[in-house]
C-alpha cells in the first residue's frame, strides 16, 4: 500500500477552489476571509478562508500544531481573530467570550470535557437556564427536559446521575445533548472519537447522521482518517496555519489526503551529524506495559545515538518515556541499563541508573521557577557539592558556572531566578541540570516546544555534543522535520504501541504519518 | 565568558542600587516594619519604651517564636500544622509529671523530661508527616485530627488535672535573666531560630524544604523521594512543639491539658508576618522572628496605648491580613526590579 503514496510533488499541489456541496442548496452558514492569529513568536493562522455550507459534515485535519484548535477557539470565542472576517448565519460574526458563540448557536465539544462533576445530568445539561419557579429552581421540570434531551442521543442513564459516574463516551454524548438543546445550529467536535470504543463510535455516527437531517452544521476534527468517510461531505486540511486544500471527501483517497497534510520541506537537515561512533546498547525496554491492557512497548537506544520517537499527541509516546524513567507506575515490563536488568519502580530509581527525563512541561515539571539557576541545576545531584549534609556554597557555584558557560546559558547572574528566562534557556537548565548528574540517557519529551528557532539549533547542537560524548538521546516530537532532521532513525507510536520504526537510509514523511495514523501496514523497514 | 558581557559604571551602579532596593524590599521588609511599630509605640505609649516592658515582651514572645520555627518548615514545604498547640499541651503534662514524680531525683528528671517533651513531640510531628504522605491526605485535615487526638491525650495522662509542683532550680531557671536584659526563655528562643536558621541556610536537608515548597513534582521527577523531606518537616515542627512545652514549663511552671489552645494559630500567623508564603517554597526563619515580634510588640503596644482587650484582635487581626496584602505587592516589585 505504501507505494501508492506519491513521494515528493506535494509542494505542487494545486489549491482547488471550494466546490459547492449537493444537498446544500440553502447557502453557506460560515464564511471565513483572511481570518489571522498571531501568537508571541508563532503564526498560528494565517489567510484562512473557508466556506461551510449549511447542513454538511464538515472535517477539518491537519498534523498537530498545523492551527486546528486555534481555528476551533476563534470560533468558540475562546480567541479573537487579528484579522479577517468571519460571518455567520448571514451576519458578522466576532465573538468575544464563549456566550457570545452559544448565543449564536455555535457550540463546542472540547476534546477536555468541561463538565461540573459534582452535579447531575441534568443540572449540567441545563446549567445555562436552568427552569425555574418562584426563583427556585424547578427540579421535576429539569429533569424531564433532560431526560427528553437525553433520549435524542440515546443516552440511557437518569437524569439525576452525577456526571462523575459516567464514563468517558458518556460524558461525550451529554457534551452533545448540551449542545442539542440550545437549538445550535452548528456544532463542532474536537476529536470525539479519541477516546472511544468502536461500538461508542458507531452510536456517536448514528447521532451525527440524525442531526444533519435536522440540518444541524458539524465541524469534526478526528485524526482517524478511515472513519472521517463514515460522516463527513468535505474535508479541509490544515497546513502550518494555512488552509491546503478543501475537497469532497467522495472519491479521494487517504494517501492524498496525507500527502495535502504532509508536504513540508525538511528544513533542519543540516543538523544531522555525521561520524558520531554509535557503540554498545545503552537502555533496552522489553514489554513494557503500563496497565494489564495496555499493549507491549519494546525500544532500545545505543551510545551515541539519537532516536526519535513519533507519533499523535495520544498515542502513548510520553506515556510510556514516563513510565520508562519510574514517574508513573507501569504493570510488566524489563528495563535494562548498559546490559543488565535494573528494577526502575520510581525516578529516584531511574536517576541511579543513569536515566533522566526532559519533560514535556518544562516550566511545571522540569523547573522550580522560583529558586535561582545554580539550585535548579544541582538539584540532581547535591551530594556533589556538599559534605556531611552541610552545602559547599564555592564549590556549588563553581561546578553550577561551569555548566552554565558550557551550555551558553544566558543570564545576568547565576542566582537570577528562571521564572524569567526564555524557553531556549530554560530547557538549557534543565539539561544543565541531568549533565551535573551524569545522566547516560537522555529522554527528551518535546524538547523544543515553544522555543524559538534559533535557540532549537543550539538545543540540537548540543545534544549532539552530548550524543558524540557517548549518551543514548531519545527525542520525542510532533515535529516531524525536525525529527528527520536530526535522528539515526525513528520509531512510531500509535494508541500505545510502537507500529513501526524506520532507518535513516528509509527515512520519508508520508511513511512515517502513514505509520502514526496507524493506515497502512508497512512491511518492516530493515 | 558566555554571561551577559561586562555592563559600563553607570549601568553597574544602577545595578547596585536595585540590588540595595532588592535587598531593603526583599530581606528587611518586615524588620523595617518592625522598626517603625517599635518607634511609634515609643513616642505615643509612655511605659513602652522601659526596659522592664522590653523584657516582658521578650519573655512574651519566646513560646510562640520556638512553636513558629518549626511552623515555619511545614508550612515552606508547603503544608500547615494545626496540631501544635495540643500536642504542646501534651508535652507539657508530660513533662510536668516526670518532673513532679517524687521517685526520680531531679538532677535526672529535668532532662528526662526534656527528653519526654522532645520525643512526644517529634512522634506526634512524625506521625502527622506518615499519615499526609502515605494515604495523601491534606495536612490541614491530619494535623486537625492530630489536634484533638493529642488534646485528648493530654487529658487522659494527666487525668484532666493541673500538674504543679515542679522542682524549684527548674522555675528558678525559668526566672533567670542572662545579663539583666535576657530572659533564660527568650535565649532559648532564639536558639532555636539560630539552628532553623543554620539548616534552611546551609544543609542540603534545607535545600531540599525550599526546593519542595517551590515544585514538588520537579523535586520527584530529579530523582528524590520528596515525602521522606516533608515527613522530616512534621517531625521538626513537633520537635519544637515539645521545646515549647519545655518553654512553657519554664514560663508558668504548671503542666495543663488545656495549656497551648489557640496557640497554632499565633504561630501560623507569625509565620505569615514574617513573608513566608503559605504555599511555599518561599520565606525565611529570621523572618517568621520578626513576624513573632511585630504580634507580640503589636498586642504590648495596643494594651498600653489603652485600647481595651476587645478591640486588640481587631487590630491584630487586619494587620495580620494585610501583612499578607503589602507582600504581595512586594513580590510584584521584585519581579518587576528582576526583569529589567
Amino acid at each position: 500500500m505504501a507505494s501508492s503514496i506519491d513521494p515528493g510533488g506535494t509542494e505542487a499541489l494545486p489549491r482547488v477552489p471550494i466546490e459547492p456541496v449537493p444537498g446544500a442548496a440553502d447557502g453557506t452558514i460560515l464564511r471565513l476571509r483572511g481570518v489571522g492569529k498571531r501568537f508571541p513568536g508563532v503564526q498560528a493562522l494565517q489567510d484562512v478562508s473557508l466556506e461551510i455550507a449549511r447542513g454538511e459534515a464538515h472535517v477539518l485535519l491537519g498534523e498537530n500544531g498545523a492551527g486546528k484548535s486555534t481555528l476551533i477557539n476563534l470560533l468558540a470565542g475562546i480567541y479573537i481573530a487579528d484579522e479577517g472576517e468571519i460571518t455567520f448565519d448571514g451576519r458578522p460574526y466576532r465573538p468575544r467570550t464563549p456566550l457570545d458563540a452559544y448565543r449564536a448557536g455555535i457550540r463546542v465539544v472540547h476534546q477536555e470535557l468541561n463538565m461540573l462533576s459534582y452535579l447531575t445530568v441534568a443540572e449540567n445539561l441545563l446549567f445555562e437556564s436552568l427552569p425555574q419557579r418562584h426563583g427556585l429552581v424547578n427540579y421535576p421540570e429539569m429533569n424531564r427536559r433532560a431526560a427528553d434531551l437525553l433520549s435524542q442521543v440515546g443516552l440511557e442513564i437518569s437524569p439525576t446521575t452525577p456526571v462523575e459516574r459516567l464514563g468517558v463516551a458518556q460524558t461525550q454524548l451529554v457534551e452533545i445533548a448540551k449542545a442539542l438543546c440550545y437549538d445550535s445550529k452548528l456544532l463542532i467536535l474536537d476529536e470525539p472519537t479519541a477516546t472511544l470504543t468502536s461500538k461508542e463510535i458507531e452510536r456517536l455516527f448514528g447521532i451525527l447522521r440524525q442531526l444533519k437531517e435536522k440540518t444541524v452544521t458539524i465541524i469534526y476534527i478526528s485524526h482517524r482518517l478511515h472513519e472521517i468517510y463514515e460522516v463527513g461531505d468535505r474535508v479541509t486540511v490544515l497546513r502550518d496555519g494555512q488552509v491546503v486544500a478543501t475537497r469532497p471527501l467522495a472519491g479521494l483517497a487517504i494517501a492524498d489526503i496525507v500527502r495535502m497534510m504532509v508536504g513540508r520541506s525538511i528544513k533542519a537537515e543540516h543538523t544531522f551529524r555525521e561520524g558520531v561512533q554509535v557503540g554498545d546498547e545503552v537502555l533496552r525496554v522489553e514489554g513494557l506495559r503500563r496497565t494489564a491492557s495496555m499493549p507491549e512497548v519494546s525500544f532500545n537506544v545505543r551510545r551515541g545515538e539519537i532516536v526519535g520517537v513519533a507519533g499523535l499527541v495520544g498515542s502513548g509516546r510520553t506515556e510510556a518515556m514516563r513510565a520508562v524513567f519510574g514517574a508513573d507506575p507501569s504493570f510488566a515490563g524489563s528495563i535494562f541499563v548498559d546490559g543488565a536488568l535494573v528494577k526502575i519502580a520510581s525516578p529516584r530509581d531511574a536517576v541511579r541508573h543513569g536515566l533522566s527525563l526532559l519533560t514535556e512541561d518544562r516550566k511545571n515539571q522540569g523547573l522550580m521557577l522560583g529558586l535561582s539557576c545554580v539550585e535548579n541545576i544541582t538539584i540532581t545531584d547535591l551530594a556533589k557539592v556538599s559534605h556531611l549534609g552541610l552545602l559547599h556554597a564555592a564549590a556549588e557555584k563553581s561546578a553550577a558556572s561551569a555548566l552554565i558557560d558550557e551550555l551558553h546559558i544566558k543570564t545576568p547572574s547565576i542566582y537570577q531566578t528562571v521564572r524569567n528566562f526564555s524557553g531556549g534557556n530554560q530547557q538549557k537548565v534543565v539539561i544543565a541540570k541531568w549533565l551535573f548528574r551524569g545522566a547516560k540517557v537522555l529522554i527528551c519529551d518535546e524538547p523544543t516546544r515553544g522555543i524559538d528557532v534559533g535557540a532549537k539549533e543550539e538545543i540540537y547542537e548540543l545534544l549532539w555534543d552530548l550524543a558524540a560524548a557517548g549518551r543514548g538521546i531519545i527525542f520525542v516530537s510532533s515535529d516531524l522535520p525536525e525529527l528527520l532532521g536530526i535522528c539515526h532513525r525513528i520509531i512510531v507510536f500509535a494508541h500505545g504501541r510502537v507500529v513501526g520504526e524506520v532507518k535513516r537510509a528509509d527515512f520519508d514523511q508520508h511513511r512515517i504519518l502513514a505509520l502514526a495514523y496507524e493506515e497502512y501496514d508497512l512491511e518492516p523497514s530493515n | 565568558m558566555s554571561q551577559a558581557t561586562e555592563p559600563d559604571p553607570a549601568e553597574r551602579s544602577g545595578q547596585r542600587w536595585s540590588r540595595v532596593l532588592q535587598f531593603l524590599v526583599r530581606d528587611a521588609g518586615v524588620a523595617l516594619a518592625l522598626v517603625l511599630i517599635v518607634i511609634f509605640f515609643a513616642f505615643t505609649a509612655p511605659y513602652f519604651a522601659t526596659s522592664e516592658n522590653i523584657l516582658k515582651i521578650f519573655v512574651q514572645i519566646a513560646i510562640n517564636t520556638v512553636l513558629a520555627s518549626g511552623m515555619t518548615f511545614v508550612i515552606l514545604t508547603g503544608g500547615i500544622d494545626l496540631s501544635v498547640g495540643s500536642v504542646l499541651a501534651l508535652c507539657t503534662v508530660i513533662g510536668a509529671l516526670i518532673m513532679t514524680n517524687p521517685d526520680i531525683p531531679v538532677a535526672i528528671s529535668i532532662p528526662l523530661a526534656l527528653l519526654g517533651c522532645m520525643g512526644t513531640g517529634a512522634a506526634c510531628g512524625a506521625l502527622n508527616g506518615f499519615v499526609c504522605e502515605r494515604w495523601k491526605v491534606p495536612s490541614f485535615i491530619v494535623t486537625l485530627g492530630m489536634l484533638n487526638v493529642a488534646s485528648g491525650a493530654a487529658r487522659v495522662v494527666s487525668n484532666n488535672a493541673t500538674i504543679t509542683g515542679l522542682p524549684q532550680s527548674f522555675v528558678d531557671f525559668g526566672n533567670a535573666i542572662v545579663g539583666g536584659v535576657l530572659p533564660s526563655i527568650f535565649l532559648i528562643a532564639v536558639g532555636v531560630i539560630a539552628v532553623g536558621w543554620f539548616i534552611l541556610r546551609f544543609t542540603v536537608f534545607g535545600r531540599f524544604i525550599f526546593a519542595i515548597g517551590t515544585n514538588e513534582e520537579a523535586v520527584r521527577l530529579s530523582g528524590h523521594a520528596p515525602r521522606n523531606y516533608k515527613i522530616a518537616a512534621f517531625t521538626i515542627s513537633g520537635l519544637t512543639a515539645g521545646t515549647a512545652a519545655m518553654v512553657y514549663l519554664l514560663r508558668l511552671n504548671v503542666g495543663s491539658p488545656i495549656a497551648g489552645a489557640g496557640y497554632e494559630l499565633n504561630a501560623i500567623a507569625a509565620v505569615i508576618i514574617g513573608g513566608t508564603s503559605l504555599s511555599g517554597g518561599k520565606g525565611s526563619i529570621i523572618g517568621t522572628l520578626v513576624g513573632a515580634c511585630i504580634l507580640q510588640v503589636l498586642s504590648t503596644g495596643l494594651q498600653l496605648f489603652g485600647i481595651g482587650d476587645n478591640f486588640k484582635p481587631i487590630v491584630i487581626g487586619a494587620v495580620i491580613v494585610l501583612a499578607v496584602i503589602l507582600d504581595s505587592y512586594r513580590d510584584r516589585f521584585l519581579r518587576t526590579l528582576e526583569t529589567r
